[in-house]
């Protein structure tokens, strides 16, 4: 089968692979018919993230048709539509059990690469590198499903793949990261980072009642698509200061609540910009924080700052003191997209939102390296690119 | 006066030069030549010395080389003074290292004399390497006493010392050589390099120990805990059955009864061979602990016992797995094994990582790419 390949820094391809087989019990294969690639499949095509060996399989966003099943599952059988979770969880153990699928304790079978990094291993992903498990990813043709019986949902026959696939990724960690801010009615919401996450953010937060979303990007298709949500936009190339633009919106609090989906490559203006850009390029920081300092700094007191950007390793001049003397308080993680597929896929049935709008590109899987590109230089309104192997 | 030399390559005093002290080669300023005397006499204790036209000291050689000596004892005072409980033998090698390489970055020329290999630039060169050196490697003793790998250092430095002093025996500049002084350092650094090697030794031993655990009859001992979230039961039913273990634990090949209460146990053992052993089970109290221990005959002597206990608030089975074995090939080859990155504790960690998800979830994760080293993580493993 094709499948798109990690072949170093920059360097996608789609490469001729075998096909998946069953390999444990509770496995699927599933036959692909949509994937997506995402805002942190980019880190790994920047070279960000370790563990990445040449020919590892990438794509964690996919949904499509069961061909096989293994003998343990009973849920699906062949011919069912699915969209896959993008956390393999295994549903037995402490964290699945407390629906924090994202941390499973036992799908990582190189979890003791990952304690190394971060203390314990959370959940291994699909296609995310080998410290998080190694698993060929969803960017092909064909693909093997772990726990078949806890991660896929069933999409109805009605619903486009257009309109079910976000379920994957996107829409539930935009979801989570608006969900972890505790909106009360009146409050305001500010998301840094406009692209596909932080859209999601923002209409999220919108259904979680939240009074005002204040969307803060530099590209303006990217605030335009925000506004047509409702939210209200700060173009931080053209304010002096987003913290001060915040205030003044705010009426000199500061949002209640601010989500970070920005992430690691945070793009920064000016000295502190060019500080962390620096200390990454000389690996004496790893990760990029300008948009999480300005999220901290901008929080109400006692507001929340909910991180759903993805990071992977350690930080420079993080405002510590800022959280302790206002009781910040700072919510994290990688979306539980099991606790949340099936009661976003009845928002979406009742016609709440349609993820599909984010949809900016579509292409076929031989593409995916014309893909990656144009959704990492922007090119052309990029927001989101959709691979059809 | 000196003449000084241009050096083509870039000498020690590139790092130095910020101290004040005059790098071998370049242009010496009296200022600097000034400031070095007065740093010597700072630290021995000496009236500032006059200056004359050109900035050299007036005191003569000989008592310069007794305050450099002066310097060293100095130090070897200071780590007999701190030297005392544990690794004092150590601590004093760490302070006389120290010593000695500032002797060798203050006063260059004038070790060089001492030991007997003339004051040329090469041996100045030399001098404040092997000073720096022995800074290095003084810094790191004091700093990790524990730690053999600093004492190793040492002993390839007294290696590449003895090297170095061969070599200025049979230097082509041979007005200012002194063979006398050159075999007596010799002969210093020789017992000092014999001293180093068996504190390396002894340490080492203890720093495998420390990490591994050595029980007083040198076994290596093991214990490892998991929880996980099932019954205690449904745990302690699966291990009873010893047949069972090997499915989840990689590095035993197979377990078999063999009446009375005894079972044979195989596993793979270092250098691909297997080593094989017979065990019997020693208490057994169902619910709470197993124990066992192998009998005598076999290729490993070892001990085991496994506990169970509810967890905290009803939360699972907490799993205490407690090992004890003397290893095939001995310290020497964990050493080994640990070079190619295997450490016992590793290894009974991912058993009990598979033996939960084989509780959990009734098989034991795999990815593609975990099963071996495959370029494309779609392969399916052979067989």
């Amino acid at each position: 089968m094709r499948a798109t390949c990690w072949m170093g820094r920059n360097d996608v391809r789609v490469e001729q692979v075998p096909d998946p087989k069953i390999l444990n019990p509770r496995d699927a294969i599933v036959r692909i018919t949509s994937t997506a690639i995402c805002g942190s499949d980019l880190h790994l095509y920047n070279g960000f993230i370790p563990t990445m060996e040449k020919g590892d399989i990438l794509g964690h966003e996919f949904m499509g048709e069961v061909v096989e099943v293994g003998r343990e599952i009973h849920n699906l059988k062949v011919g069912d539509r699915v969209v896959v979770p993008f956390p393999i969880a295994c549903g037995g153990c402490f964290s699945c059990q407390n629906h924090l699928f994202s941390v499973c304790e036992n799908s990582n079978p190189n979890a003791w690469m990952a304690e190394k990094m971060w203390g314990y291993s959370p959940a291994a992903i699909f296609g995310y590198s080998h410290m998080l498990g190694g698993y060929a990813g969803g960017q092909a043709e064909y693909a093997r499903v772990p726990y078949a019986d806890v991660g896929p949902i069933k999409v109805p026959n009605g619903m486009a793949d257009e309109q079910a696939l976000f379920l994957s990724d996107i829409f539930p960690t935009g979801y989570m990261g608006a969900e972890n801010c505790n909106i009360r009615p009146g409050d305001t919401i500010a998301v840094w980072g406009c692209g596909p996450v932080g859209q999601f953010a923002i209409k999220s937060a919108f259904l979680l009642g939240a009074e005002r979303v204040i969307a803060i990007d530099r590209f303006p298709y990217r605030l335009r698509m925000a506004r047509e949500s409702g939210a209200e936009t700060v173009n931080y190339e053209e304010v002096d200061s987003v913290h001060d633009a915040l205030k003044e919106m705010t009426g000199g609090r500061g949002p209640d609540a601010c989500i970070d989906a920005v992430g690691m490559e945070a793009h920064g203006l000016g000295a502190v910009g060019a500080y962390d850009r620096a200390k990454q390029a000389m690996a004496l920081e790893t990760d990029r924080i300008v948009a999480l300092r300005e999220a901290v700094m901008a929080c109400r007191n006692g507001g929340t700052v909910s991180v759903i950007g993805v990071y992977g390793g350690f930080v420079d001049k993080f405002p510590m003191g800022s959280i302790v003397n206002r009781s910040l308080t700072i919510r994290a993680g990688q979306a539980h997209v099991q606790h949340y597929m099936r009661p976003l896929l009845e928002r979406i049935e009742n016609g709440e939102i349609d993820p599909s709008f984010v949809i900016t590109h579509l292409m076929s899987l031989d593409d995916a390296p014309h893909g990656y590109e144009t959704f990492l230089h922007k090119q052309d309104e990029c927001m989101k690119v959709v691979l059809r192997p | 006066m000196e003449v000084f030399k241009r050096r083509p390559y870039q000498t020690p005093g590139a790092v130095i030069r910020p101290l004040g002290f005059a790098p071998a080669g370049a242009r010496s300023r009296p200022y600097t030549k000034f400031r070095r005397e007065n740093f010597l006499n700072l630290v021995l204790h000496r009236l500032p010395a006059g200056q004359s036209a050109d900035g050299t000291c007036c005191q003569d050689v000989k008592s310069q080389d007794a305050g450099l000596m002066a310097m060293v004892i100095q130090g070897a005072r200071q780590g007999a003074i701190r030297a005392g409980g544990g690794n004092g033998m150590v601590r004093a090698i760490g302070w006389v290292s120290l010593g000695l390489g500032l002797a060798g970055v203050a006063a260059p020329r004038r070790v060089a004399r001492m030991i007997g290999a003339g004051e040329s630039d090469d041996s100045r060169d030399a001098l404040l390497a092997v000073g720096l050196r022995e800074i290095a490697s003084g810094i790191g003793i004091l700093s990790r006493p524990q730690s053999a790998g600093w004492l190793w250092a040492r002993v390839g430095g007294d290696v590449m010392d003895l090297a170095l002093l061969g070599a200025a025996a049979y230097a082509s500049d041979r007005s200012q050589r002194d063979g006398g002084r050159l075999a007596a350092t010799a002969a210093a650094v020789a017992g000092i390099a014999a001293l180093d090697l068996s504190c390396a030794r002894r340490l080492g031993s203890q720093g495998i120990g420390a990490a591994v655990g050595w029980a007083q009859d040198h076994a290596i001992h093991l214990k490892k805990t998991i929880t996980l979230n099932r019954p205690r039961e449904a745990v302690y039913g699966f291990w009873r059955d010893f047949t069972n273990l090997p499915r989840v634990m990689g590095h035993l090949e197979s377990v078999e009864p063999v009446g009375d209460g005894r079972s044979r146990w195989r596993a793979k053992g270092p250098a691909g061979r297997s080593v094989e052993w017979d065990a019997e089970v020693t208490e057994d109290r169902p619910n709470e602990r197993l124990a066992w221990r192998s009998l005598p005959g076999g290729d490993v002597d070892n001990a085991g016992s496994v506990r169970f206990e509810p967890g905290p608030g009803g939360r699972g089975t907490v799993l205490t797995v407690e090992l004890r074995y003397i290893p095939p090939g001995g310290a020497l080859g964990v050493a080994i094994a640990r070079l190619f990155g295997r450490e016992p504790g590793q290894e009974i960690q991912e058993d009990l990582r598979a033996f939960k998800q084989m509780m959990e979830t009734g098989e034991v994760a795999r990815s593609e790419a975990s099963l071996g080293r495959i370029r494309h993580p779609a392969q399916a493993p052979a067989g």
